[in-house]
């Protein structure tokens, strides 16, 4: 929106002129000023004998690495290691994404129950995350409670094969044997099947009237088929166990503590605001709505799916996707916990060789390219789903 | 009301029994007998807000086909009283029945309340995020298990009754005030229901669109539906109500067919009711 | 008529019966409501049956309040002397003590503002100086001026440290994001431009990156014989990133403003600069108060990140104490200490945005 231009005439009258003239010192300066910080950095490099450029990228890194999703040992060059990193952030966040959308969504839903009880603990539950640095978090589940576990020879365990312990979490490895490529497409094709059933159920239910469950019968289908294929082809997924030798476990997968505590702060912070965001959607639809769906008759869960949920989702999700922006941010402090992430590795690394201005560059370049894809997709989001309006 | 009245000014007796004795003409007591079937009964009602006693000792029967138009103060309980009928609104003391189902705690019975009564609300509360045929679509597919061609079918019928049908697959957001309560009328009939409610229908409209609003409401009477109506438009209620029922302070003050309700007020006051909104 | 008249007797009101209202009833609306609603609240109960007394116990029935490491062991509850013991350096970081009058007159002055802020008795232009003024008289006290001994900056610590990051960091960042906001919205194509990339960039990028580009980068642009010091790019880049991030709230509350209320001072003849100064800005500000304060609150939370880059502040201090060899094993104590008094601050700041809410604008509109 800007001024309506009352004098505006095209071509030359004098507002444009001046116009374009002031906007062309404006981007003089800046030009200037970037000039400037350009020579500058220069000579400053060239004063601490700091190389410039990326070839460093290709040069053995030599820093160990805790925790990594691909192959690595300290003979990797450093692009490898920062590759590392940034795996290592995508996996962190895309994790914690899922867990505190559920999580979330359940803190939502209780906000706003008629159980007094449940209302009021979410209610603390969200003021008190909320209120609190994710910083202090994180370093309160670190350093006071999985501390407190006990050393890996005493470990507790949960289940068969879970264990908990100071050293990290341990749980069963899934190994595929014989025939897992024949499960595995099976297991799809009872998805798509699955998926179908439900697609056929609705167009069902809209041509002859009869209620047809699409959504569970969808899903037992997808259950009971996957089943069967599991067993037809001689249960090929089998389970590598964690057996504590020497001092600690060994086989099966580790979560490092490191890991843990960043997860698990960043899921039950994020899942506060989350919870708010579904709680506002809630409350945005208007209760005449809902009376009005009531007093036609209609069943509480239609209601629900058909007339609440379409509602709350149009202001729930954008605010939602925000905060899935900030949580794949905020996985940066795994810097303060030692988890590699792209941060933690990328500042090593300018701590061996200074040079900061490519690695601070490749972060903006790598974060921003993570923002700009949640932004498509929240686009993408609010285009087909929610468009339906007016 | 003759006999049934004493100094408390409270109908003790079946309303029935006192519209009978108060019986101003023959066409009125032609439609009411005693073999018409009573589809309503409030027997002793009470509703509480927490402390605040909002309905008291309410004693109401309609017959089938009895228009009722309910008026009184705001604050006097007439929307709750309605509300109480479809248990939009939850009563802590008395009996309601509705077509021979017993209102209570059962869901079941809700449901099956609900199904039968329609009802029509001040702020129309259509669906914004569905067009006006999937407005009206939905309760006949959800709740009666139609296929959704006959749904249609359905729909376009009443669309046409209300008179938008060409507005069919527009949003509601894109009509105007009279035309989304047409609407919800139009949406309440898909579902055939045997008594219609209305809850101050007109009180949220323009005044160039309420004439277009209670047109619906008139045909709507004229062919014999049982209607409940709290509204503040007495020309309305003159033209086709058999009875109305005036509130206040959570009971019914007094009770008559439209000609003796506005020309002879029993009650002092009806009588200052009927002065204040008659008179501006 | 008037002989035959009826005269109304109301119906007496009568008190709800006590199963339907009172507190049996209300016990069985909101907590036994159904089986669901039953299984519910017994599980919740059950949960904080097994939570709460383990962490009374622990916080009060068998804490130590006065002594020293040895007693708090022994009793095996929370050991507080810990934190009374670190209280100064928790709250000024390794600020002389004999000095510490100084930031404790600002903490007062702090206070007294906040209070005038938020019972309203201070307003418009003269709360807008005073806040302005706080931080440079803090400025002052702390490092020293006017003849009062000299404190350098890498002295400053604490919830002290946290405070003035966060101050300093609202009351520049938010003129600087509405000047961003109104290049935004109003400029033309390249101040529009260069508003948006500079907006988008530091809103893209966490903080983290941010405050390393303050620490590593900011000398490497600098001419080499000018340095500043680590404080002051910390300022810089958090007044930096919370612009950022002011800017958008305040362009929410530009888009609020009807069209109408340019359009009429224009008509009247006020230059475009006076409209936006004096009727379009203070308007936005005013519907985008809570908003901005829950901006405030999330800078006071960043200025816990400090940390990574050398700054000792409350959290800083707090795990520092934490590692302190003569206490050792009392992190939990620490951390719920700082926990504490992040949330005081935090809440009270919610609480004050929640007040805004209804009294402002938008509440208003009925």
């Amino acid at each position: 929106m800007s001024f309506t231009k009352r004098t505006a005439k095209p071509g030359f009258s004098v507002q444009n002129i001046g116009s374009a003239l002031s906007q062309a010192v404006v981007l003089t300066v800046v030009l200037g000023i970037v000039y400037v910080l350009f020579t500058n950095t220069q000579e400053n490099l060239a004063l601490r004998g700091i190389e410039s450029g990326f070839e460093f990228l290709d040069h053995e890194a030599g820093l160990p690495i805790g925790d990594s999703l691909i192959e690595y040992n300290p003979t990797r060059s450093y692009g490898y290691a920062f590759l590392v990193g940034i795996l290592n952030t995508l996996f962190v966040s895309f994790l914690a994404v899922v867990f505190a959308t559920i999580l979330g969504v359940f803190v939502g839903i209780a906000r706003v129950s008629h159980n007094w009880l449940l209302a009021k603990v979410a209610a603390i539950y969200v003021e008190t995350l909320r209120n609190l640095p994710l910083l202090l978090t994180l370093f309160f589940i670190y350093s006071v409670v999985l501390a407190a576990l006990p050393h890996p020879r005493a470990a507790i365990e949960l289940v068969e094969g879970v264990y908990l312990s100071k050293r990290g979490f341990y749980l069963p490895r899934p190994m595929a044997e014989a025939g897992f490529s024949i499960f595995l497409t099976a297991a799809l094709a009872a998805l798509a099947l699955g998926l179908g059933f439900w697609r056929w159920a609705v167009t069902y239910k809209m041509r002859t009237g009869r209620p047809m469950p699409g959504f569970w019968g969808g899903l037992g289908i997808f259950v009971i088929l996957t089943g069967l294929a599991y067993l037809a082809t001689g249960r090929p997924i089998s389970s590598e166990l964690p057996v504590y030798a020497g001092f600690n476990f060994k086989g099966g997968l580790a979560m490092k503590p490191e890991f843990a505590s960043l997860l698990i702060g960043l899921v039950l912070y994020t899942a506060a605001y989350i919870g708010e965001n579904v709680r506002s959607g809630i409350q945005s639809v208007q209760a005449g709505q809902i009376e009005a769906a009531n007093a036609l008759g209609v069943s509480n869960a239609v209601v629900t799916r058909k007339v609440l949920l379409p509602q709350a989702l149009r202001v729930t999700i954008p605010a939602t996707t925000n905060d899935y922006a900030s949580l794949v941010k905020n996985s940066s402090l795994a810097v303060a916990i030692g988890y590699p992430d792209m941060v933690s590795i990328g500042g090593t690394i300018i701590g061996q060789n200074g040079q900061a201005v490519e690695i601070i560059g490749m972060w903006m370049a790598v974060y921003l390219t993570i923002n700009l894809i949640i932004s498509l997709g929240m686009n993408y989001l609010n285009a087909r789903v929610l468009h339906v309006e007016r | 009301m003759g006999a049934s009245w004493n100094g408390a000014a409270r109908p003790r007796k079946n309303v029935n029994t006192e519209l009978a004795e108060t019986i101003m003409t023959d066409t009125i007591e032609s439609q009411i007998g005693s073999e018409d079937e009573i589809v309503i009964e409030m027997k002793g009602v009470n509703k509480w807000y927490s402390d605040f006693h909002v309905l008291k000792d309410i004693d109401l029967s309609v017959t089938k086909g009895e228009r009722i138009v309910i008026c009184g103060p705001s604050g006097s309980g007439k929307s709750t009283l309605i509300r109480c009928i479809n248990h939009l609104e939850e009563h802590q003391e008395g009996i309601i029945k509705v077509n021979g189902t017993l209102l209570n705690e059962n869901s079941k019975n809700i449901t099956q309340v609900r199904r039968e009564v329609g009802m029509v609300f001040q702020q129309f509360n259509l669906f914004p995020h569905m067009t006006i045929l999937d407005n009206l679509c939905f309760a006949p597919i959800w709740a009666r298990n139609m296929p959704r061609a006959e749904a249609e079918k359905t729909a376009l019928r009443y669309l046409e009754r209300v008179g938008i049908s060409e507005q069919k697959d527009k949003y509601p957001g894109q009509l105007s005030g009279g035309q989304q309560q047409r609407v919800a009328i139009a949406r309440s009939l898909c579902m055939n229901p045997s008594i219609m409610l209305f809850d101050e229908p007109t009180s949220a409209l323009d005044p160039e669109m309420i004439k277009e609003v209670l047109d619906v409401m008139i045909e709507l009477a004229n062919t014999g539906m049982t209607m409940l109506c709290v509204t503040h438009e007495m020309s309305f209620a003159r033209s086709v109500a058999d009875r109305v029922i005036f509130m206040d302070g959570g009971e019914i003050v007094e009770q008559n067919t439209p000609d003796a309700f506005f020309d002879n007020p029993r009650v002092d006051r009806t009588q200052q009711f009927l002065s204040q909104i008659l008179t501006h | 008529m008037d002989d035959n008249t009826i005269i109304f007797q109301p119906a007496p009101a009568r008190p709800a019966p006590s199963s339907r209202v009172g507190p049996r009833a209300w016990l069985r609306a909101n907590l036994f409501g159904g089986w669901k609603d039953t299984v519910v609240t017994l599980i919740l109960l059950a949960i904080l049956a097994l939570t709460l007394p383990g962490l009374v116990d622990w916080m009060f029935v068998r804490a130590t309040f006065f002594g020293d490491a040895d007693n708090c062991r022994q009793a095996g509850g929370a050991c507080w002397p810990f934190i009374v013991d670190k209280f100064n350096v928790l709250m000024m970081g390794v600020y002389p003590q004999e000095l510490g009058w100084r930031p404790a007159v600002c903490a007062i002055a702090l206070i007294v503002l906040a209070a005038l802020t938020y019972t309203n008795r201070v307003r418009g232009i003269v709360l807008i100086v005073a806040w302005a003024i706080l931080p440079v008289f803090a400025l002052f006290m702390i490092g020293g001026a006017f003849g009062m001994r000299e404190v350098d900056q890498s002295l400053w610590g604490g919830l002290m440290l946290s405070i003035m990051l966060a101050l300093v960091g609202v009351i520049v960042s938010i003129p600087l994001g509405v000047l961003l906001a109104l290049g935004r919205y109003y400029g033309p194509p390249v101040v529009k431009s260069l508003c948006v990339a500079f907006i988008e960039l530091l809103r893209g990028v966490p903080l983290i990156t941010i405050l390393f580009m303050a620490s590593v980068m900011m000398p490497l642009f600098l001419p080499p014989d000018l340095v500043i010091n680590n404080l002051l790019r910390i300022q810089i880049a958090m007044i930096l990133f919370s612009a950022a991030y002011m800017a958008e709230v305040v362009r929410g509350g530009l888009q609020a403003i009807p069209a109408g209320q340019t359009e009429a001072a224009l008509a009247l003849g006020v230059s475009r600069a006076r409209t936006i100064a004096f009727i379009v800005v203070p308007q936005a500000l005013r519907h985008v108060l809570p908003p901005l304060v829950g901006r405030c609150i999330a800078l006071f939370k960043d200025t816990s990140l400090v940390i990574i880059v050398g700054l000792l502040d409350f959290l800083g201090m707090i795990k520092n104490a934490s590692l302190d060899t003569t206490w050792l094993g009392f992190q939990a104590e620490a951390y719920v200490f700082a926990a504490f008094v992040y949330w005081l601050i935090c809440y009270s700041l919610s609480l004050y945005g929640r007040e805004l809410e209804r009294r402002g604008p938008s509440a208003q509109k009925r």
